[in-house]
């Protein structure tokens, strides 16, 4: 099989350049730096290469939406965070912007607007859904077909954005069903991590989070747990670990998924 | 005449009481802070009539809350005869609605039915309150008067359905033993008339009239406990759905007074544009009662403790100490033990004490993932998560406050623009050598 070499262009290259892209691609913290996630952000921007969308990363101007901030309550730190991403996003004449990261999603589409952002923003689950509905994007369940797959609803796409059928479409696109957990859309259980949980302990209990939810999954158990956020995934794969599962079942993105089923 | 006078006499008696409960409450909305406009009414009207009146949120728990709706479903026709009965009081008539025919028949039927189906319910209700054990109905919060003022409200709505089905058996037998017809069909309670069997008609009458009064009555005391007890969300919930929160559930309010400052900052110039105001500064977040908006009150004031918010809560389920119902249990009797010595003594009266820390703990306040599990349960949309996050707000920008490793997370965003201590230089390591495979 032959391999093309992908570069991936940056907002401020093609800007020197006079050209325009149509989305910003905002890869996030988590897409940058975790070990794990990097993975899935080169699997999402082999899909946009692949389908040749026209897209732009910001790079080493990239900073932190300020969302962890925000929920651990520091406002101000938040507030500079996005009035400094909004101003940048100006200068670009960023129109569309799509995020791999729920949190960034949320709080682009939901909180930024309060501070004067005018863009569009798009969950990469939307947007994998959308060219898939689209058919622009030929996926078949080849790949997945005797592949058993639950899905675990990140609290940012589901519960705080009503997000739930885009990414079942996708997983169904591919493997023709999910087997679900009993507590699934509105009714699932957080990993864990969110509300800026992802960077400290957690506080007295008797139970980690995400070995409750860990718990939910082995009852169903699946060969493949997908996620769709950069925080879910961290707890997922240590849950797998912790259980001992490693043999029996792997964690992958929605955009892993893809890339794997379109052999990219 | 006699019946007319007592009637007006206890009418008025509970109309004051209830009254002077409710302004009170009113003055204590005067001491909370700015929530958002209340717009988009007809979205509003939509919600309400979903939400409270099609009681979809209860449904989330099918069996539990399908008795809960035949109990609301069960008041609301009720209410009918509730209303002609204080007419009927007021101006010593009998049956007075009855000109409405077919209609006033067909509710008078269903509000029968319905008598029964709400106690049923109750029963169910009280058993598995005083004889289960769920745990939903226990955590650090449920002392043992919220058991009994759960029980007891529980108990008067069995007295009231019970007498309301006692009153109309009565009326039928009555009718019967005259010959003269009833105004409406009772389907259940005129199988019970043999409970007046071997009455003459003049005592039958009577236990109607004694049924009517103990009916009455039971409403009006019912009436003025509610708002003393958890169950004034009788009152409170359809109001509360009406004023529900519209934004997506991830939607954190912006704090306008901190994007002043920010502005300020970023920009030296704004420092000349901005004009001098002379009001107060406003503390950031909450830290006291006062400091929630008229909604976190509201919110508080409707919570009827179910503990279906607590009971899926992530944290709370794992072991922690919070529980989102404990928060809006605790603005509430917060509220109630400062409003009225803060309307009293001025609103810079302190006690000494305050809601964080006193009554919400930092580790309670820091053990939410704002993964919107409670909000998204609450049957009358209570937003707990924001309030939460206020208070956060509080014990950070105001105290400087915050667990070890969330401040270390602040410097990272700060220093290098990402919660973790990775360099900005380093942000496109991941694009190195990616490939695709060419088909």
């Amino acid at each position: 099989m032959e391999t093309r070499k992908i570069e991936v262009p940056v907002m401020a290259d093609l800007f020197a350049r006079g050209e325009k892209p149509e989305y910003l691609f905002w890869v996030g913290c988590a897409g940058a730096y975790d070990d794990r996630y990097k993975k899935v952000t080169r699997a999402f921007a082999k899909i946009l290469s692949y389908l040749n969308v026209s897209y732009a990363v910001l790079g080493k101007e990239e900073t932190c939406t300020g969302d962890p901030a925000r929920r651990a309550g520091n406002e101000m730190l938040f507030q500079m965070q996005a009035l400094q991403n909004i101003e940048l996003f100006k200068g670009y004449e960023i129109k569309k912007v799509i995020t791999i990261c729920p949190h960034c999603y949320n709080t682009f589409k939901n909180e930024y607007p309060d501070l004067g952002a005018e863009f569009e923003v798009i969950s990469y689950v939307q947007l994998l859904d959308k060219f898939i509905q689209e058919g622009k994007l030929k996926v078949t369940t080849e790949k997945f077909k005797n592949t058993r797959i639950t899905y675990h609803d990140p609290c940012y796409l589901g519960r705080a954005n009503d997000i739930y059928d885009e990414p079942r479409r996708v997983i169904k696109s591919i493997a023709g069903d999910i087997a679900e957990m009993d507590r699934h859309k509105s009714f699932a259980l957080c990993c864990g991590a969110g509300g800026a949980q992802m960077f400290k302990e957690a506080e007295k209990g008797n139970k980690e989070v995400f070995l409750e939810r860990m718990e939910d999954v082995l009852k169903v158990d699946p060969d493949i747990v997908a996620t769709a956020c950069p925080f879910c995934m961290t707890m997922m794969t240590d849950g797998i670990k912790y259980k001992n599962q490693e043999e029996r079942m792997k964690n992958f993105d929605i955009a892993e998924l893809i890339a794997m089923s379109l052999g990219l | 005449m006699t019946k007319q006078i007592v009637f007006a006499i206890t009418l008025f008696l509970t109309l004051g009481i209830f009254g002077f409960t409710i302004a009170r409450i009113i003055r204590f909305f005067s001491l909370t802070r700015k929530g958002f406009p209340v717009k988009h009414l007809g979205k509003r009207f939509m919600i309400m009539l979903k939400i409270a009146f099609g009681q979809t949120k209860i449904f989330r728990r099918p069996v539990i809350g399908f008795f809960h709706a035949m109990v609301f479903w069960g008041f609301c026709i009720i209410l009918f005869g509730s209303i002609e009965m204080v007419i009927d009081g007021l101006f010593n008539m009998e049956k007075s609605l009855s000109f409405l025919g077919g209609f006033y028949k067909f509710l008078m039927a269903f509000g029968d039915i319905f008598a029964l189906l709400v106690a049923i319910s109750i029963v169910i209700f009280l058993i598995r309150r005083i004889f289960l054990h769920i745990k939903r109905f226990e955590g650090i919060e449920m002392k043992e008067i919220s058991h009994i003022d759960a029980n007891a409200a529980l108990t008067m709505i069995l007295i009231l359905m019970l007498s309301l089905m006692g009153m109309n058996a009565a009326y039928v037998r009555h009718a019967f033993l005259t010959g003269t017809v009833t105004q409406a069909t009772y389907p259940i309670s005129e199988h019970l008339t043999g409970l007046f069997a071997g009455m003459s008609a003049d005592k039958a009458f009577t236990m109607y009239q004694i049924f009517w009064w103990i009916h009455i009555v039971m409403i009006f005391i019912f009436a003025n406990i509610l708002p003393y007890s958890k169950h004034f969300h009788v009152f409170m919930s359809i109001p509360n759905v009406f004023l529900s929160r519209l934004e997506p559930l991830g939607k954190l309010t912006n704090m306008d007074n901190v994007t002043k400052e920010v502005k300020l900052m970023m920009d030296p110039n704004a420092a000349f544009e901005a004009p001098a105001t002379d009001a107060p500064i406003e503390r950031f977040g909450v830290k006291d009662a006062e400091d929630a908006t008229w909604k976190n009150y509201f919110d508080s004031l409707s919570c009827t403790e179910c503990g279906r918010c607590t009971s899926v809560c992530p944290a709370n389920i794992t072991g922690k100490r919070l529980s989102p119902r404990k928060v809006m249990m605790d603005l509430r009797a917060r509220m109630k033990e400062k409003g009225p010595k803060m309307l009293k003594n001025g609103r810079d009266f302190d006690d000494g004490k305050s809601l964080v820390r006193d009554y919400i703990t930092e580790e309670e306040l820091w053990a939410c993932t704002t993964c919107n599990a409670c909000a998204k349960e609450c049957p009358i949309d209570i937003n707990h998560p924001s309030l939460i996050v206020d208070m956060r707000r509080y014990l950070v920008m105001e105290e400087g406050s915050a667990p070890g490793e969330i401040k270390a997370m602040f410097n990272n965003i700060e220093n290098n623009g990402a919660p973790w201590q990775y360099s900005p230089e380093d942000r496109l390591l991941w694009a190195k050598d990616l490939e695709i495979n060419v088909q």
